[in-house]
């Protein structure tokens, strides 16, 4: 009986084994959750194009996903915020940040009997900060001339888990606010000046929901799915701009100057429309993959997800690539060996 | 005793195989059931072998199988040693890089930022990690849990096994052990979308306007409990460390209570008629009779379910605020252990920031050790040179 049990789970194994050798190539990746969802459409919709190529994403998140790239353990990782200096000089490979689709961050409000706001980006940093104490404070006042704010304690919600998210919002802040740069500073993980935490878009948005006068920010995606009113922010060029898909494109569209290794922050942008709390979130790929039949795959599905897999990025609410930034990505891919 | 087994001693007795080690099995098993292996050679109606010593006379030598068996067992409880000791050493290597920055202080220093003069206890953009906080709201949950617990589950368990109508037993029981069954992020939803709001309109205002009052203030002001800096003080979110140890305690109660239920059923009855026979009344035969004889298991019981106060995480971290401060109020935000690795541990990048999050789970395995250490102290003084009155 357990012989005959042994030899069929012998050959079941051989089975798995066998049937993965003859599975063309399966590249595995891991990292951020953020551009999890069109990640997992692009993956599923490559492979159903490409017969024998199979792509799993594991969302850890892009701590872990900088970790296993940089340690070799996956063929490519994700990220919400570009890698440090020290991180790609600790990799064992060389890495190339490739950005693939752009998000965004909006402030969140509960304010009794409000259902607008406008917020200038020092106002926006001193109520993080928690120098501005109540809704009708002047300086909110004066940002939004016309609207009856109540003599309401202000409650901040923040992440409680360390997040991409959290690391744009507070990119933003560092560049508008002297005294956040100065405080708190940038990170996916912060020491809050004040506030509490939720776990999460979903934990900010109910603690925002349930607790009046309080005021957190969340993806510019999860709002939109879950159609919850957000406040404009006040652009480099001084115009009021609600989060939108085509504001963040925008922003990216409006940086000049964007370095060879795609490592840049497109916070507070300078175009006319251009949402201010945007940012690229990026594949981490190998310039010379160890393994070369891999590393052609993975240049194959980078150049689809470049020219055909940007079209569907807004069906999901990401904001495609500016045209100007697929053109020199395309010509990067290219480079890879 | 049933006739099946009968019928297995019986032949024993009469078939005179010279196995020293079987003989011995047999005399034992005389010994305690000393009425029917006496009375059965006199009834002298030939039996047949049965199953089981068929089985036995014809699977050959078994010094082989046993001992492999044994040494199989001995894996088996070896592997847990092995767990424990690949953790811990997994623990303490990749804390290294904290430990060798902060040092000891990681765990008691109250850290203050030189500029600000605020606590800073974590942040993880300068590189600031101090581990108090956490320690401070892992405690302070988890012993609010236990006084609101255990009082119920005791109770609750006393009234299914001594005064309970047996109709109702069954079902009541099932809905304890239901409790038991609930995993933790639905309980953690429950208590942000019921549990939080309930607070804060309903229990939290009458708690603060008992222990913020006039009266309260002037007769208790010298404890330091009352008070706007008391236990009640400062700003209601709902959320916070009262939050945080009311889930544990819904938690923890299903636990303490059906294994208090197991100890309570396992007292003999003869303990409880005696009782009742000296003419003691119901409540003082369950607290002679019962709560005495049962008060290892109970205690063994809360054990368990502060351990499970210890390391909930998913829960906590819904409710507790997430804010690493210490403060005397049971409606302050907090933070626990667990909740903080759960929290930051993916987005973690930075090496320092990853070692003192793994730090933290060390402190959370040692403070895990050290409560269980001193409850099974606890138990032996408690214990200690009583004869168990069992019987």
């Amino acid at each position: 009986m357990i012989k005959k049990l042994v030899v069929v789970m012998g050959l079941a194994v051989g089975l798995v084994l066998a049937s993965a050798n003859a599975g063309a190539q399966k590249l595995t990746g891991a990292g951020a959750t953020f551009p999890y969802p069109i990640y997992s459409k692009w993956f599923s919709e490559y492979s159903a194009a490409h017969p024998g190529v199979e792509i799993n994403y594991q969302s850890i998140g892009s701590g872990g996903g900088i970790r296993q790239i940089t340690t070799g353990l996956v063929d490519f990782g994700a990220s919400d915020g570009p890698m440090t200096d020290e991180q790609l000089a600790a990799s064992k490979l060389k890495l190339i940040h490739i950005p693939t689709v752009l998000g965004a961050v909006v402030p969140i409000f509960n304010v009794t009997g409000v259902s607008d706001l406008r917020f200038s980006p020092d106002v926006l940093g001193d109520i993080f900060l928690g120098k501005i104490t109540s809704w009708n404070d002047p300086r909110i006042e004066k940002d939004n001339p016309g609207v009856k704010l109540p003599n309401e304690t202000i409650n901040v919600i923040h992440r409680s888990d360390g997040s991409g998210t959290t690391y744009i919002f507070s990119d933003y802040l560092t560049k508008v606010n002297k005294d956040w740069a100065n405080g708190p500073g940038k990170g996916t993980a912060l020491n809050w000046p004040k506030g509490l935490g939720g776990k999460g878009n979903e934990g900010v948005a109910g603690l925002v929901r349930q607790l009046p006068g309080s005021i957190g920010y969340v993806e510019l995606i999860y709002a939109m799915q879950n159609k919850i009113s957000f406040g404009a922010v006040k652009n480099v060029a001084g115009n009021w701009v609600k989060g939108s898909i085509e504001g963040v494109t925008e922003a990216a569209a409006s940086v000049k100057q964007i370095p060879a290794d795609y490592r840049v922050s497109i916070t507070n942008a300078p175009g006319a429309q251009a949402y201010p709390i945007s940012s690229f979130t990026w594949l981490l790929v190998p310039i010379k993959a160890p393994d070369t039949a891999k590393g052609k795959v993975l240049k194959d599905f980078l150049n689809w997800m470049i020219t055909s897999g940007q079209s569907e990025v807004s069906n999901l609410y990401y904001a495609p690539l500016p045209k100007v930034v697929a053109d020199k990505v395309l010509k990067s891919i290219y480079s890879l060996q | 005793m049933p006739g099946s087994l009968k019928k297995v001693i019986v032949p024993l007795s009469e078939t005179n195989i010279p196995r020293p080690d079987v003989s011995i099995e047999m005399r034992t098993m005389e010994v305690a059931l000393p009425e029917e292996t006496t009375t059965s050679p006199e009834q002298t109606r030939p039996v047949e072998a049965s199953v089981v010593r068929k089985y036995l006379l014809s699977r050959g030598n078994s010094a082989i199988a046993d001992k492999s068996f044994k040494a199989l067992m001995a894996i088996c409880a070896a592997s847990i040693f092995g767990i424990v000791v690949l953790i811990a050493s997994e623990l303490v290597i990749s804390s290294q890089l904290s430990w060798h920055k902060f040092g000891l202080e990681f765990f008691y220093k109250l850290n203050v930022d030189p500029d600000t003069h605020l606590p800073t206890f974590w942040d993880p953009v300068a590189g600031t990690f101090y581990a108090l906080p956490f320690l401070y709201g892992t405690l302070v949950s988890s012993l609010v849990a236990l006084v609101i617990a255990v009082p119920l589950a005791v109770g609750s368990a006393i009234f299914l096994t001594e005064m309970c109508p047996k109709l109702l037993r069954g079902p009541l029981a099932f809905v304890t052990e239901l409790l038991a069954a609930i995993p933790s992020v639905v309980y953690g939803l429950w208590a942000v979308f019921v549990l939080v709001p309930l607070l804060r309109e309903h229990i939290n205002p009458v708690l603060m306007s008992i222990f913020n009052s006039e009266i309260a203030v002037k007769t208790l002001g010298w404890t330091g409990l009352v008070g706007e800096t008391g236990l009640f003080g400062g700003v209601n979110y709902g959320l916070g460390m009262l939050a945080a140890g009311v889930i544990l305690a819904v938690m923890i109660l299903p636990i303490i209570s059906s294994l208090t239920r197991e100890v309570m059923s396992a007292v003999p009855h003869s303990q409880r008629e005696a009782a009742l026979a000296l003419g003691a009344t119901r409540w003082e035969m369950i607290r002679m009779g019962v709560l005495r004889n049962a008060r290892i298991g109970i205690v063994g019981s809360i054990i368990l379910g502060l351990g499970r106060a210890l390391g909930e995480t998913m829960a906590v971290a819904m409710v507790i605020g997430n804010r690493p401060e210490i403060s005397k109020s049971l409606l302050s935000l907090g933070h626990s252990m667990s909740a903080v690795i759960a929290n930051e541990f993916s987005e973690a990048s930075d090496n320092l920031y990853l070692s003192a999050l793994i730090e933290i789970g060390l402190a959370l395995f040692v403070v895990t050790i050290i409560v269980n250490a001193l409850a099974r102290f606890l138990v032996w003084m408690v214990t200690r040179g009583v004869p168990a009155r069992v019987n």
